[in-house]
């Protein structure tokens, strides 16, 4: 079964504010029956203030939804509205000492609860937000905006994140392609005008990008690899876990994956997110390693 | 204090039997030989290993120990007897299966088409029967194996794999069983029936992990995976696994003692326990074909609530089940047997299995009806579709969510 942290048991045996809210005064429910997962988020906002002052839920879903739903209504309690739309699903999960990765997705929900709930209290239609987005996910119904947004926020960069962090491409596959051209089109937007760069491949079989006007001395190679790994390791450390590195040996990179990283089912799955990106910022074709896989000293 | 764990889940798998521990202790150390060698230290682990052999022929009703090929899991086994039928007899390229069938078959059946096979999956009703009309008009000289399991694994639903047989044989068709959760709980007799092929797995009948077997009938036609040695007649290569083939002989020795006590004393605690939880528990119903299902199997679809919270709740209090819910499976959506039967997605998520086995007890069954409707009640306390005693008056409409 999941490895779920103490925090997100303790909130799913004891859950925080559960049940109806008698004078609550902006509602919003989210989530979808098929895949398992849905949440009403009830608030009690003081009309002069803007401060919330009670919030409660009801869930229909698994052990992790009951917990972010318990933790987002603990975490928003006492804030403005404008200080809760501030709260991302991150963390909701930071709050529970973390989520299964494949859970991610109902610390999203909550998000998006507490969205609607704000703008039911408004007068404001939340759902036009949505409609939007090109469907993109039939199986279980996340449009093209639900998917950049979440993008956005967490730095997201395969197919597989993505069905982590929404379900979005976990049931039929069909479409995987849609998602790439959304994470191809946020990146492009990332880097910037003038250095829009063709869709990731898939970190299997990364094809080797335009090489560089001229070859990396190996000090600017280790600079640069040592820099690619700055830049992933606060989303391990999110995580809980961490990355360094061991050996550049040839086109061989050895990096040790630390804490929680360390034996993670997602091992190669974050090692292939780095290895995209560092055929990205080397220009060249390079294999991301762990140090286990060294070979012995001779 | 703590009270002892109730394991109501041996359809995932089993406890090895202590008396299957103790025959197969000594062919990890005394009798350590490889059954091909000559010598002595040889020859005590072939007798071992004939031995075990009728074993399983007796509980199988096979006509002949040859047709017994010993493997390492059921899905193994499984693999073996479709691409065995496909590759012997290369004119014919189409496979007959049910969408209700383990992933061991499916997975396999998915990959085949992508290589140009053609697999045609026969539905299920409400019950998860499949419709035999249907069945006949599939039956043609371009298939080459039908493949039924003989139980379902979630509902303990019975196919009618003898009466499937004898028309597949009639129109010269090889048929496979995967009889991983019939074998040991109900009686077979393959000599009397026209079943080609058969897969069990030890695990599910008390013998350990890691040991299968797939019945051959004589005269069908077979082609190997595993090409090597001459073992099992050079029809699976590959040293034997001594210890668990001794195991399994061992097990099925004592599955065929208890065959009885299983289809009375277990199938009585089992009517128990579902007439104890749905006679306390409102909103929940039992899923399958109730009147033609494995006598341990018990699946009950709570309604308005979710699998993987009920699991958690009852592993709190010292209950194994299982869930066909998303969350569990790690896929995310539900089960593909609960979806196939048409159980709507409100009652789909909270499907709980319990599978009972002759270790079981009625102070065990008693103790599983007290714990499971105070749980189901707190759920549904936080469910979105639940009001104080009941479903809220529409609750498909009533709560709809946005991207729902």
């Amino acid at each position: 079964m999941w490895e779920y942290s103490d925090k997100v048991r303790e909130h799913f045996f004891n859950p925080r504010n559960s049940g109806p809210l008698e004078q609550a005064n902006g509602i919003g429910d989210v989530g979808s029956i098929q895949c398992g997962d849905a949440l009403r988020l009830m608030l009690k906002v003081d009309p002069d203030t803007e401060i919330i002052q009670d919030a409660h839920f009801q869930t229909f879903g698994c052990g992790s939804a009951i917990a972010s739903s318990s933790a987002l209504t603990e975490i928003i309690k006492g804030m403005t509205l404008d200080q809760a739309l501030e709260v991302s699903n991150q963390n909701i999960a930071d709050y529970l000492d973390g989520l299964p990765p494949e859970k991610m997705h109902c610390s999203v929900m909550g998000r998006e609860a507490l969205q609607a709930a704000i703008a039911n209290y408004r007068g404001e239609e939340w759902s036009d937000d949505h409609e939007e987005g090109a469907l993109i996910c039939k199986c279980f119904a996340i449009d093209a905006v639900m998917i950049e947004d979440v993008v956005q926020a967490n730095d997201l960069n395969t197919v597989e994140e993505v069905t982590f962090y929404t379900k979005a491409g976990g049931g039929c596959a069909a479409c995987h392609e849609g998602i790439e051209e959304i994470l191809a089109k946020v990146k492009a937007e990332r880097a910037g005008p003038g250095e829009v760069s063709p869709p990731p491949a898939c970190p299997a079989t990364p094809e080797a990008p335009k090489p560089p006007a001229k070859k990396l001395s190996i000090v600017e190679k280790v600079k640069k690899i040592e820099e690619v790994l700055e830049s992933v390791r606060p989303m391990l450390q999110r995580d809980h876990g961490d990355v360094e590195l061991a050996d550049v040996q040839g086109k061989k990179i050895y990096v040790h994956l630390k804490g929680a990283c360390s034996g993670c089912m997602m091992e190669a799955a974050t090692l292939g997110g780095i290895q995209q990106k560092m055929i990205e910022s080397l220009g060249e074709l390079v294999q991301v390693l762990p140090s286990s896989h060294m070979p012995a000293e001779a | 204090m703590e009270q002892k764990p109730i394991y109501l889940d041996n359809n995932a798998t089993t406890p090895v039997d202590s008396a299957v521990v103790e025959a197969m202790l000594p062919f990890f150390t005394e009798h350590f030989g490889n059954a091909s060698s000559i010598h002595a230290f040889g020859s005590e682990v072939g007798k071992a290993l004939k031995k075990a052999r009728s074993q399983v022929q007796t509980l199988l009703g096979a006509e002949h120990d040859s047709e017994i090929i010993f493997t390492s899991c059921g899905t193994e086994s499984d693999s073996t007897a479709i691409l065995s039928a496909l590759k012997a007899q290369p004119e014919r390229n189409t496979v007959i299966t049910t969408n209700v069938e383990h992933p061991a078959i499916l997975a396999l059946c998915e990959w085949l088409e992508k290589e140009g096979c053609v697999v045609h999956k026969l539905k299920v009703d409400k019950k998860g029967r499949i419709d035999m009309d249907e069945y006949k008009s599939l039956l043609n000289d371009r298939v080459a194996v039908v493949s039924a399991m003989w139980a379902n694994n979630e509902t303990g639903t019975i196919f009618p794999v003898e009466e499937m047989a004898e028309l597949a044989s009639a129109k010269g068709i090889m048929f496979h069983t995967d009889a991983v959760q019939a074998v040991g709980k109900i009686p077979i007799d393959l000599k009397k029936s026209k079943i080609d092929m058969l897969s069990l797995s030890g695990h599910k009948l008390h013998a350990p992990k890691g040991i299968g077997v797939l019945y051959l009938r004589r005269g069908c036609r077979f082609r190997p995976l595993l090409r090597g040695g001459h073992q099992e007649r050079g029809r699976r290569a590959g040293t034997e696994n001594s210890p668990s083939i001794v195991g399994l002989g061992k097990a099925c020795e004592l599955a065929m003692q208890k065959m009885n006590f299983e289809n009375t004393e277990v199938r009585r605690l089992r009517d128990r326990l579902e007439k104890g939880i749905l006679s306390r528990v409102t909103h929940c119903f039992p899923t399958g074909d109730l009147s033609n299902r494995l006598p341990n199997t018990s699946n009950i679809a709570f309604e308005y609530i979710e699998g993987e919270a009920i699991l958690l709740l009852l592993n709190k209090m010292g209950i194994a089940g299982s869930s066909g819910s998303a969350c569990t499976s790690g896929s995310l959506e539900p089960s593909h047997v609960m979806r196939a039967m048409g159980i709507p997605y409100t009652a789909a998520h909270g499907t709980i299995r319990f599978s009972l086995s002759v270790y079981n007890t009625e102070e065990e069954i008693d103790r599983v009806i007290e714990a499971v409707p105070p749980i189901i009640a707190q759920l549904r306390k936080l469910s979105p579709y639940w009001a104080d005693k009941g479903p809220t008056d529409n609750p498909e409409t009533e709560f709809a969510p946005i991207y729902a």
